[in-house]
């Protein structure tokens, strides 16, 4: 699996890892971030 | 601290809960879900609490202060199962019943907004007439209430007025809109300001009496709820400071809203604390509300799990912040934790700014504050519906971060966990959950010494208003006051 | 393909479910609606490796510790084998 030119979508948790963080690391591993989101469930 | 600024102090807080299983309905999950298909409403009326369970139970306990919250750790699981009665009243507050609470919404009504069944209000009269933080003017505002038919009329109209009910499915009364075409004016926004107003006056007035302070040298009331009061113009005006102060009798106040999602509260008690140290004020209230939105926000794993719903607690706080008496836990203004813009959202850095900054600032270490409180979710209500322990995770966090910076060795997180955190015992009121709810015990500890330093640390979901992408977060140290000296002043 | 940050195993399963089969809830959006879409938690293996080191310890690391980061991993792998994904 190769992440290097794939458009991704980031679905993070803010008690995870937030979306912002994924689009970092997917943006660090050569992909395109189409959607980034967080989700808050308290 | 410089000698030209003064020392703010935590003077005092309490909290209020109102046990409203008749209002889980009307929480945003259980009101979609019964919108898409009625037989929901029946299947959430099967696992509504008696106020007695309520009542017994013991993060409920926790909450009021009958109980310190470390105490659950011992506690068989699940705590709903526990048998031990409970009482009303608990060091910091107490738990009202529905009935009560209702009659405590007209009152709080200036709009006659809110009717009531004839024969509901005698009988809530008679309840509340018992209350010690009411008064004969109070009962006034009750009115005489109207025949059941005109409640059912009002409800059956084309701009329907909310049907008001117990948990047993008696009609009680209705919450009109105060305007047929104003969304920001409807039925039930109005009933999620109101219960917000009603809660944090009771919460308020539970202070002010039981800490014999006198409104009247109260000038000013923070409150930190997430509700929006406006209209449609003006969606989220707010000052529903000024409405609380109002109905406390702080005739000499005047207050505003300080809004910050869950992080409300914590940056609501900074800015009190910055007035009162600056000497603009010399006490500074602050107030938050409950979330009527979140009543019965994981029902659906408790359904599933054939447990109670557990989230049919509505939750106020009021907290007062003083000049320096000598006795009560100092704010150290001087070791504030922000979460800044440039931070970015990586959990590290997140607590890195909560933690690690002030705390380097003083030169103290992880283990130099005796407990931290943080976001303190009951678990029992997030974990059958997929949602984690939220507490844990956060003092997991802590623990992980002090191994990182090695202050402590790895093996040890467990144990930093459990002695400098806490199991979660709050209703998932959104900001009322946030690092306050342990804020009543930490100012009894911190006054008689069990405790030297508490930190309490806020995040806020900023990113849900979809404005910004980032969360936000603040965090404040307590310290035990040693002064007690010529700065003392009678209690 | 989507890149989870979820904190559990099972809200991990959930997530992994949604975007490849549908809603296992049936409760949203995707109900009944299957993306197929190749799905990884950001803390697995196979994408760790591809992140830059300082970035990984930036945003992830501290997570990593905290959770249980080897069942994460294996729920959405085992989502991905439940339908049919080429690891």
């Amino acid at each position: 699996m190769k992440l290097q030119g794939k458009k991704v979508i980031a679905l993070g948790e803010r008690d995870g890892v937030q979306g912002s963080a994924i689009a970092a690391c997917a943006h660090s591993a050569g992909a395109d971030v189409v959607l980034q989101t967080t989700y808050c469930f308290v | 601290m410089t000698q030209t600024l003064e020392q703010p102090v935590i003077r005092g807080v309490r909290f209020f809960l109102a046990h409203t299983p008749g209002l889980v309905r009307y929480g945003s999950k259980p009101s979609r879900d019964i919108a898409r298909d009625v037989t929901i409403a029946d299947a959430i009326a099967a696992h509504l609490r008696s106020y007695e369970a309520a009542l017994a139970y013991p993060p409920n306990r926790a909450f009021l202060g009958h109980i310190h919250p470390d105490t659950l750790a011992a506690m068989p699981q699940p705590w709903f199962t526990s048998t031990a009665p409970g009482t009303r009243w608990g060091a910091h507050g107490e738990i009202m019943p529905e009935e009560e609470f209702y009659g405590v919404l007209k009152i709080c009504d200036v709009f006659d907004l809110v009717h009531l069944e004839a024969g509901f209000v005698e009988e809530a009269r008679a309840a509340l007439s018992l209350h010690p933080l009411l008064t004969p003017a109070d009962l006034e505002r009750l009115g005489t209430g109207l025949p059941e038919a005109d409640i059912v009329t009002q409800c059956g109209r084309s701009t329907p007025a909310l049907p008001l009910y117990l948990r047993n499915g008696r009609l009680i009364g209705c919450m009109q809109a105060a305007d047929e075409e104003d969304a920001s004016l409807a039925a039930d926004v109005l009933l999620e300001n109101l219960t917000c107003k009603a809660s944090a006056v009771m919460a308020m007035r539970t202070l002010l009496v039981q800490e014999q302070l006198d409104p009247l040298t109260l000038p000013y009331v923070l409150n930190s709820g997430e509700e929006a009061v406006g209209d449609r113009y003006q969606r989220g005006g707010g000052n529903l400071a000024k409405a609380v102060a109002e109905m406390c009798g702080c005739q000499a106040a005047t207050g505003v809203d300080i809004k910050g999602f869950c992080c409300g509260p914590v940056h609501a008690l900074t800015v009190a604390g910055s007035l009162v140290s600056a000497r603009v004020f010399s006490q500074v209230a602050v107030v938050g509300g409950c979330a009527l939105a979140k009543l019965g926000m994981k029902y659906r794993g408790h359904l599933q799990h054939d447990q109670p719903i557990l989230e049919d607690v509505l939750a106020a706080v009021a907290i007062v912040v003083s000049a320096d008496d000598g006795v009560s836990p100092r704010l150290r203004l001087d070791a504030l934790g922000r979460h800044t813009v440039a931070a970015g959202s990586s959990q590290k850095a997140i607590f890195e700014h909560l933690v690690s900054q002030p705390l380097e600032r003083l030169g103290l270490r992880f283990t130099d504050v005796d407990k931290y409180a943080t976001e303190l979710h009951n678990p029992e209500v997030t974990e059958p519906a997929g949602s984690g322990n939220v507490p844990q995770l956060n003092y997991r966090v802590i623990a992980g971060l002090a191994a990182m910076r090695k202050e402590i060795m790895p093996a040890q997180v467990p144990a930093f966990v459990a002695t400098h955190g806490m199991p979660g015992f709050s209703p998932t009121q959104g900001h009322i959950a946030s690092a306050v709810p342990f804020l009543g015990h930490a100012v009894d500890s911190l006054r008689d010494g069990s405790l030297q330093r508490v930190m309490l640390l806020a995040k806020g979901s900023l990113f849900l208003g979809r404005m910004t992408q980032m969360a936000d977060g603040m965090s404040l140290l307590l310290e035990r006051n040693t002064a007690g000296s010529s700065e003392e002043k009678k209690r | 393909m989507v890149l989870l940050g979820t904190p559990n195993a099972e809200s991990s399963r959930l997530y992994a479910l949604t975007v490849t089969e549908g809603d296992p809830s049936w409760a949203g959006a995707l109900a009944g609606v299957a993306l197929g879409l190749p799905v990884y938690h950001v803390m697995e293996e196979a994408v760790k490796t591809q992140v830059a080191p300082e970035v990984y310890e930036e945003h992830v690391a501290l997570m990593e510790m905290v959770l249980e980061a080897g069942d994460i991993a294996q729920a959405v792998q085992e989502v991905r084998v439940q339908t049919g994904q080429s690891d």
